[in-house]
């Protein structure tokens, strides 16, 4: 597990997290980029609004799958590391 | 703007997240997906002289550039085929005094917007305007991190000055950056200083770009090919940097054609994903269409965006695969590289159709490889071709 528990991720200056309705789908704006979210992943960006702690967003991912926290900590950590060191997710 | 144009379509990133377009093909009921992105050539009014630049040597005049209430339907159309991103170019897009109005147009109606600029014909004013009016990102092109290089490749004194202080007031405005650095047989060997002008710029993403050989650069072929030592240094710099800078620094870098051994899948293939609007409203599928002979195309000033992306003679003649001949036709990769570069192989082979020639597969690969070699073989440096309006024409 790298990123503490108390931090407390947003989108980085200069990314959308947006519906594409032609596409059906959800996606992040980035420069010259359009990345194409999973169900998964556009759950938990929806949640990184900058208020919540990560342990604010397992559990409130955590209620809405009706899952263990402790089952998905791991996903949402190694999902917001990756963002974060391509500056998607800033902290 | 830039010598590097096809970037967008080329610039599968490095590290892609968690999924990248372009997306799995739709079924066959729905064949033709709509475009992600729309480069807008506002106009080829532009104060520097790059002999590199990817405008066609027929610059278009200003007056017959589009109106505001013209780009501004322009863009509605575009939103509605489900574009995602606009791109702000030229020429150079801020001397349009309308850019803050379409700017701010483009945001309404959803689009992720980037200007394209060189940086050295805007006020700090109407900068914080467009920033006011929602632009999401910024890309300064430079010519060289050694300031005299830069004046005599731009063709414009105190270029550098400019483009500094216009990239402070990126950086104070907290906008998104990205350094746009086109590299070329002159200014290859400066690339370190390139590098750590666009750490010191606070850049997100830094783009080193090798010229591509349409329009001007073309015409400027054997004064800016760089040599395979060159070529070989600057990668090795790239990759050194690229570790170095990690998780500060975005660095997109790929290898230039003429020493390639497999194409780009150009615009991410044609008529796919990219259209470009020129400054009087032709939609082309790529911004070096227009060198292709018996071309029809059409305009956003007679036709709707749609039908033209849908069924246009241009954007049709090179879509899918079904035009291609051998050897793409029976390749493994043509719905990867999409047969590659179009001006390309007309550029090197005089046919559109053929095979991109950066291809090793193609029969003109080594004549490719030749001509890079005699330029850089050649004794002597021919002067620039500048670009300005009338000197494109013998
Ligand atoms: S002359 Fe230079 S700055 Fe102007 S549009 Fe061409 S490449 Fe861009
Ligand atoms: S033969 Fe055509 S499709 Fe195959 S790799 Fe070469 S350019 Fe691409």
């Amino acid at each position: 597990m790298g990123l503490p528990a108390e931090t407390r991720p947003k989108l980085a200056r200069g990314i959308r997290l947006q519906f594409d309705a032609a596409r059906d789908q959800w996606i992040l704006q980035a420069p010259e980029r359009v990345l194409v979210l999973d169900e998964i992943a556009a759950e938990v960006l929806q949640r990184c609004t900058g208020e919540a702690d990560i342990t604010a967003i397992i559990a409130s991912l955590a209620a809405a799958f009706d899952a263990e926290p402790g089952e998905i900590a791991a996903d949402v950590d190694e999902l917001l590391t990756g963002l974060i060191e391509k500056r998607i997710i800033a902290t | 703007m830039t010598g590097m144009r096809r970037k967008p379509a080329s610039t599968v990133s490095m590290d892609p997240a968690p999924e990248q377009l372009p997306l799995p093909a739709r079924p066959v009921s729905q064949p033709v997906e709509p475009p992600l992105a729309a480069l807008l050539e506002l106009t080829h009014r532009c104060p520097l002289q790059c002999p590199y630049c990817s405008n066609p040597l027929e610059l278009e005049r200003v007056q017959s550039e589009l109106s505001t209430e013209e780009w501004c339907r322009t863009i509605s159309e575009l939103a509605m085929l489900g574009a995602l991103q606009v791109h702000f170019s030229g020429g150079e897009p801020t001397v349009r005094q309308d850019l803050v109005d379409l700017v701010r147009h483009a945001r309404d109606v959803g689009f992720y917007t980037n200007l394209i600029t060189s940086g050295a014909a805007i006020t700090r004013q109407r900068f914080l305007a467009l920033i006011d009016a929602g632009l999401d990102h910024v890309q300064i092109s430079f010519q060289d991190a050694e300031p005299n290089s830069a004046v005599r490749i731009s063709h414009v004194p105190n270029i550098q000055e400019k483009k500094l202080t216009f990239a402070s007031w990126v950086r104070e405005s907290g906008t998104p950056l990205t350094v746009n650095a086109v590299i070329h047989r002159q200014n290859i060997e400066h690339i370190d200083a390139m590098i750590e002008l666009a750490v010191s710029l606070h850049a997100n993403r830094l783009e080193v770009a090798h010229v591509q050989y349409y329009g001007w650069a073309l015409a400027n072929r054997a004064a800016l090919m760089p040599s395979r030592a060159q070529l070989d240094f600057v990668t090795e710099r790239v990759t050194e940097a690229r570790e170095r800078y990690r998780g500060k620094l975005v660095i997109d870098y790929v290898v230039p054609d003429y020493y390639a051994h497999q194409p780009k899948a150009c615009m991410g293939g044609w008529g796919r994903q990219f259209l470009n609007i020129t400054p009087s409203g032709k939609v082309l599928p790529c911004h070096a269409a227009e060198t292709i002979p018996g071309m029809q195309f059409a305009s956003v000033r007679e036709q709707s965006l749609a039908d033209i992306w849908a069924h246009g003679e241009a954007f049709q003649r090179f879509r899918g695969t079904d035009w291609m001949p051998e050897p793409c036709r029976s390749c493994d990769q043509r719905e990867i590289d999409w047969g590659g570069c179009r001006c390309q192989a007309l550029a090197i082979t005089g046919n559109a159709a053929a095979a991109d020639p950066a291809c090793a597969k193609s029969d003109w690969h080594a004549a490719m490889q030749e001509i890079a070699a005699t330029a850089v073989d050649a004794p002597s440096l021919p002067d620039f071709r500048y670009r300005r309006m009338g000197a494109g024409k013998h």
